[in-house]
């Protein structure tokens, strides 16, 4: 399977500043995605394909128009923004069927604890503040990984015992393909298939514990 | 001056900006972002800094120039002018609009046209220093050199 070729995570960053537009993009590209930006929480509405009905903006519905071609994996939002704000914009997406299980991430060049709880209570993933480094870049892989895992819940069954006994796969993405989706995992299960770096391990522990709800794990049929 | 003599001056000069506090360590950040696939991205940003804040400072003189000062308006210009700065390493502008903003929460018009005036004193002061940062990189690449990576030793 082409790992390496296979989608890179796709992100759409919001921010009204032309000039933290810049920054961000070259931080995501720095750090591997590809990037698409916009000025504003409307037009990443409209991006993902949203349509903000004009009579009632509480309304949204999924534009007829729009073929949703970009799979976004994440969605990287500036906070203070004129009109909708971040957390306009993250409530909008987490209100939204279509969309709600794409990770948000919020920017703010502002330590305002009630903000940031306000956000992560609503579904913020992680709160940045501003200016975003790369190395807080790196917190987004485990988030973005979540959703390959669902998307890939959709497709069919492969091969998946002879995946599992390949010894040092690298690739997370294969180590998530080949295990049944929408089960959550126990921690020691990931620690034998992951093999490499302590700091992908992490990234996996951090994802199982930042899970609220911890179900044991009873189908699963993989074996190490 | 040959080639080695003026990575070393940049390198110095470099250095001394740190150590003056005009930049910190975010500038390194930007710096860590350029690369092959994007050679004048340090420029591009700071010219974009420069171009933002011309017209903020702008914005800002005349906002408080005006007989009733309608702080709503002075202080998303500073928010913006501390977040960008701050996003350039530019720490002395930054921490000066700091000042500036915590004069503004408190609607002290007085206070708010020194802070003007220092936040421009230092906003000039980084431009001129990074202004001069460039001119001696372009001598460097148009010799045929190559960028010394900054050593932050101290």
């Amino acid at each position: 399977m082409g790992m390496e070729t296979e989608s890179q995570f796709h992100v759409l960053a919001v921010d009204d500043s032309l000039f933290d537009r810049k920054m961000i993009e070259r931080l995501l590209q720095k750090s591997s995605c590809q990037v698409t930006t916009v000025d504003s929480g409307s037009k990443a509405l409209e991006f993902l394909g949203l349509r903000v009905d004009d009579e009632d903006p509480n309304v949204l519905s999924t534009s007829p128009h729009i073929h949703q071609e970009v799979e976004i994996n994440l969605i990287i939002t500036d906070y203070c923004m004129p009109g909708m704000t971040g957390y306009d914009l993250l409530k909008k997406v987490k209100e939204s069927a279509a969309f709600k299980s794409i990770p948000v991430v919020i920017m703010s060049s502002e330590n305002v604890p009630a903000r940031i709880s306000r956000c992560l209570e609503e579904g913020a993933e992680e709160f940045f503040l501003k200016p975003v480094k790369l190395a807080d870049l790196t917190k987004l892989k485990p988030h973005m990984m979540k959703t390959k895992l669902k998307k890939e819940s959709e497709k069919p069954a492969k091969e998946e015992e002879s995946e599992i006994s390949k010894p040092g796969i690298e690739e997370e993405e294969a180590v998530i393909e080949i295990l049944p989706l929408h089960q959550e995992l126990e921690s020691e299960q990931l620690e034998t298939m992951v093999s490499s770096s302590s700091n992908k391990r992490k990234a996996m522990e951090e994802v199982i514990s930042t899970d609220r709800s911890r179900p044991k794990y009873n189908d699963i049929t993989t074996s190490v | 001056m040959d080639l080695v003599q003026m990575q070393k001056s940049l390198q110095d000069y470099t250095k001394s900006l740190f150590l003056e506090g005009i930049l910190d360590s975010q500038f390194l950040q930007l710096q860590q972002l350029q690369d092959e696939s994007n050679p004048d991205f340090v420029s591009q940003v700071v010219t974009l800094f420069f171009q933002d804040s011309d017209r903020i400072l702008n914005d800002l003189s005349l906002s408080l120039g005006q007989q009733v000062v309608d702080f709503k308006k002075v202080d998303p210009h500073v928010h913006q002018l501390k977040g960008s700065s701050s996003s350039i390493g530019a720490q002395r502008v930054k921490n000066a609009c700091v000042v500036f903003r915590n004069f503004c929460e408190q609607q002290n018009v007085e206070a708010c046209h020194r802070c003007l005036q220092q936040v421009k004193q230092e906003y000039y002061l980084v431009k001129n220093r990074l202004e001069t940062l460039f001119k001696l990189e372009q001598q460097i690449v148009a010799s045929g050199g190559m960028i010394p990576a900054v050593e932050l030793g101290f």
